[in-house]
């Protein structure tokens, strides 16, 4: 259990009980070349050359990188700049398809007979990053720092956002898939021992995922915790408090506790690359808001916004909004020609809030520090960040925030403290660079 | 053009609005409570410092901001509570006096709702009792606007100077059958509005529990009745609606509770041994002061500090 953090309704009734169905690939797709963590890759490929399916067309460029694939067959017709969430905009491999799918040569191994450095090099070969939102190189993850160990694996299937149901549906419909990367994770990185964090609105997948637990019968013990329905519980350092109690430093990563987590998908993503030789080139995302058709829906990666919206049978009216991500977290986007990334967990469409215009005082009433799972206190952060006290800001730990947005919902004055707290991030970040 | 705003994309539907109309409507049942005991009168004290708080408020915008800001009701809020601690007999002119004030030199002259050092009502009674000694000291006895109002001693009057009259009992000073300020007399109904305010979540136990216990402990480890002294004079009152006034108390639990136990501790040494007969307001007004310490020494351990320092 962790102190702070949020009740919320979670509206995952409307898309829970849709079936994963497969987007069919759309004419064109615009596959970003930074869409992880890190380094963007380099592109491979130029104007003209024909790709398959699974095709690498952008190479690592760095150890903190992610090589990346083509999620269609076709001919590429250029390397343009596209839009990004979050404002950004990346250079994009724009692949026109040829509307056959043809893919590369799938290689199928057995898993078993690998190397820990073979396995690591499929897994950084085949692009895939964590598919909860961070879109961190899975790669490297698995490359513990010397010193450390990994003692145990945590499996994040909290799912905590309100409204996203696609790791729900994952885990459902794909539990074997989702059991047997964990196993090849916790084998590669030798972890003691596995666990699946799931919150209780997802207690029905139990008796599954035990089933198919015994089923594998690993030879390393895996534990299902169910855990309280309380956001951020799926926020990595409060899923590691809630299943092992244990604290990641101030500044840390979670290894330093001994400890890895992975998302579902990632899992799932693992063991496509490992045994069926697939690279991450579509994921499970769920559509939901005020779209005729909630669906939960597999996505080529790259695939417009748009496309998928249209597929939903939504209509983008004035006072709309469009959300990648959830509704705590989420990015939102100003155009749908912004594309489906490795880290696209969910497209939101929800009325625009009637917020205050301009930022209103605080009353202090507290509730805020209440709520703050990293035990901050955003009430006087936001009053210094606003002053832009910047050498304050960093003083009192603003850089400890993870921007899960409980503040913000909860406080009464509406002020915009994770926009302050983002604010003041990147103020002290550009003070450090000096 | 849809804006493009910053996550979170949904807020709770708590309100600075919704909290200030809800603290108005607890302090209903005990503002029907001083009209019952205390007459008409009791209602045009209570209208006066509604109306001067909210004259406080144009004014001062007009001067500081150049325009009236959208009202949020907290002028209400301290105009309700102002009332709650004069004499019901007060001249109304300084009850509207009391009301401006409150709002124009306590709040709004440091920086508005959010920025006030003090308690803008107890400040504003503070500043009456120092201005008009004579009529702040004043309390008629409950139901005598019936007949004719005759001045009488509160309970913690009598108790004091030890002449006045006989001391009513416990369960009068309950329903709030006893002299004192206007609002502070009905326990009974000021606790139903206190109940409403923790289940909207609107304050915590910390405050008032701490302020309230640390009274009755230390005034019955120097052999008074506790019961009595949790009865008498705005004990209640100022626990749970002053001295939780989200501004001028601490931020965190901790504090809450060490404010509290301050609050009592001062409370308990005015009644037992200062000059004056009650010290509530006087030890909000002080402990007031000590907030911005008491948040420093109480600020939370952040997450993931005390592994780091191994």
């Amino acid at each position: 259990m962790f102190q702070g953090g949020v009740k919320l309704i979670d509206f995952k009734e409307i898309s829970k009980e849709k079936v994963i169905e497969n987007l069919q690939p759309p004419e064109k797709v615009v596959i970003p070349l930074s869409q992880h963590t890190g380094i963007p890759s380099n592109p491979v490929v130029k104007k003209g050359d024909t790709v398959l399916k699974g095709q690498l067309i952008g190479e690592n460029a760095g150890f903190i990188s992610s090589a990346i694939h083509s999620s269609i067959s076709g001919t590429v017709t250029g390397i343009e700049k596209c839009p990004l969430p979050g404002g950004k905009t990346s250079p994009a491999v724009v692949i026109e398809n040829d509307g056959k799918d043809t893919s590369i040569e799938p290689t199928k191994r057995n898993w078993q007979e690998l190397k820990t450095e073979e396995i690591v090099s499929i897994i950084r070969e085949s692009g895939i990053v964590g598919m909860g939102g961070a879109a961190f190189p899975s790669a490297v993850k698995l490359t513990i720092p010397p010193g450390k160990k990994a003692e145990c694996v945590l499996l994040n299937g909290c799912e905590c956002e309100p409204f996203l149901t696609a790791d729900y549906r994952v885990m459902k419909e794909e539990a074997d898939r989702v059991v047997e990367g964990l196993i090849i994770i916790s084998r590669t990185l030798k972890a003691k021992k596995s666990y699946i964090g799931i919150e209780s609105n997802k207690r029905d997948l139990v008796p599954l995922l035990r089933d198919t637990i015994n089923k594998f019968g690993a030879d390393t013990p895996i534990e299902i915790k169910v855990l309280l329905e309380k956001y951020p519980q799926g926020s990595e350092k409060h899923l590691i408090k809630s299943v092992l109690n244990k604290e990641v430093p101030s500044g840390g990563l979670p290894i330093d506790v001994g400890c890895v987590v992975f998302n579902v998908q990632t899992a799932l993503a693992v063991r496509d690359a490992v045994c069926e030789g697939h690279p991450l080139i579509e994921r499970v995302l769920t559509v939901t808001g005020l779209v005729r058709n909630p669906k939960n829906l597999r996505v080529r990666i790259g695939t417009p916004v748009s496309k998928v919206l249209e597929y939903c049978g939504a209509e983008i009216k004035e006072g709309m909004k469009i959300i990648l991500g959830g509704p705590m977290m989420g990015i939102q986007v100003y155009t749908t020609d912004t594309p489906v990334i490795k880290g696209t967990s969910g497209i939101l469409v929800l009325p625009e809030e009637d917020l205050p215009e301009n930022i209103q005082p605080c009353i202090r009433c507290g509730k805020c520090v209440e709520v703050c799972p990293m035990r901050l206190v955003p009430a006087d952060l936001g009053k210094y960040a606003e002053n832009q006290k910047w050498d304050r800001c960093n003083e009192f730990n603003v850089s400890d925030c993870i921007e899960c947005g409980c503040c913000s919902y909860i406080c009464p004055a509406k002020r915009p403290l994770v926009d302050l707290f983002k604010w003041a991030k990147a103020e002290i970040r550009k003070v450090e660079v000096k | 053009m849809t804006e493009i705003r910053c996550s979170p994309h949904m807020h709770s539907r708590e309100t600075t609005t919704k909290i200030m109309w809800s603290v108005v409507i607890s302090l209903l049942p005990a503002t029907a409570a001083a009209i019952y005991f205390f007459g008409p009168s009791a209602l045009m004290v209570i209208l006066t410092c509604i109306i001067s708080c909210y004259i406080g408020e144009v004014v001062s915008h007009l001067i500081f901001y150049k325009k009236v800001k959208a009202f949020d009701g907290s002028a209400v809020v301290t105009g309700v509570l102002l009332s709650f601690v004069l004499p019901p007999s007060i001249p109304l002119w300084m009850a509207a006096i009391g009301g401006f004030l409150a709002i124009f030199l306590v709040k709004e002259l440091f920086g508005g709702i959010g920025f006030n050092i003090f308690n803008p009502a107890l400040a504003a009674r503070t500043i009456l009792t120092v201005s008009f000694p004579l009529e702040m000291t004043q309390f008629v006895a409950p139901l005598s606007y019936r007949v004719n109002a005759i001045t009488t001693a509160t309970p913690l009057g009598i108790m004091k100077e030890g002449i006045g009259g006989q001391l009513p009992s416990l369960w009068d000073m309950f329903i709030g059958n006893r002299a004192g300020c206007l609002g502070e007399t009905s326990i009974l109904l000021l606790l139903v509005g206190a109940i409403f305010l923790l289940a909207r979540k609107i304050i915590t136990w910390h405050i008032p529990v701490s302020y309230i216990l640390t009274v009755a402990v230390i005034t019955a480890l120097t052999g008074q009745n506790p019961m009595f002294h949790i009865l008498a004079g705005g004990l209640i009152l100022g626990a749970f609606f002053m001295a939780t006034d989200y501004v001028t108390s601490p931020i965190t639990s901790k504090g809450k509770i060490i404010f509290g136990i301050g609050c009592g501790i001062i409370t308990s040494l005015i009644r037992l041994k200062g000059s004056y007969p009650e010290g509530v307001a006087y030890s909000i007004i002080f402990m007031n002061m000590f907030v911005p310490l008491i948040d420093k020494f109480t600020m939370p351990k952040k997450f993931g500090l005390v592994k780091s320092k191994k």
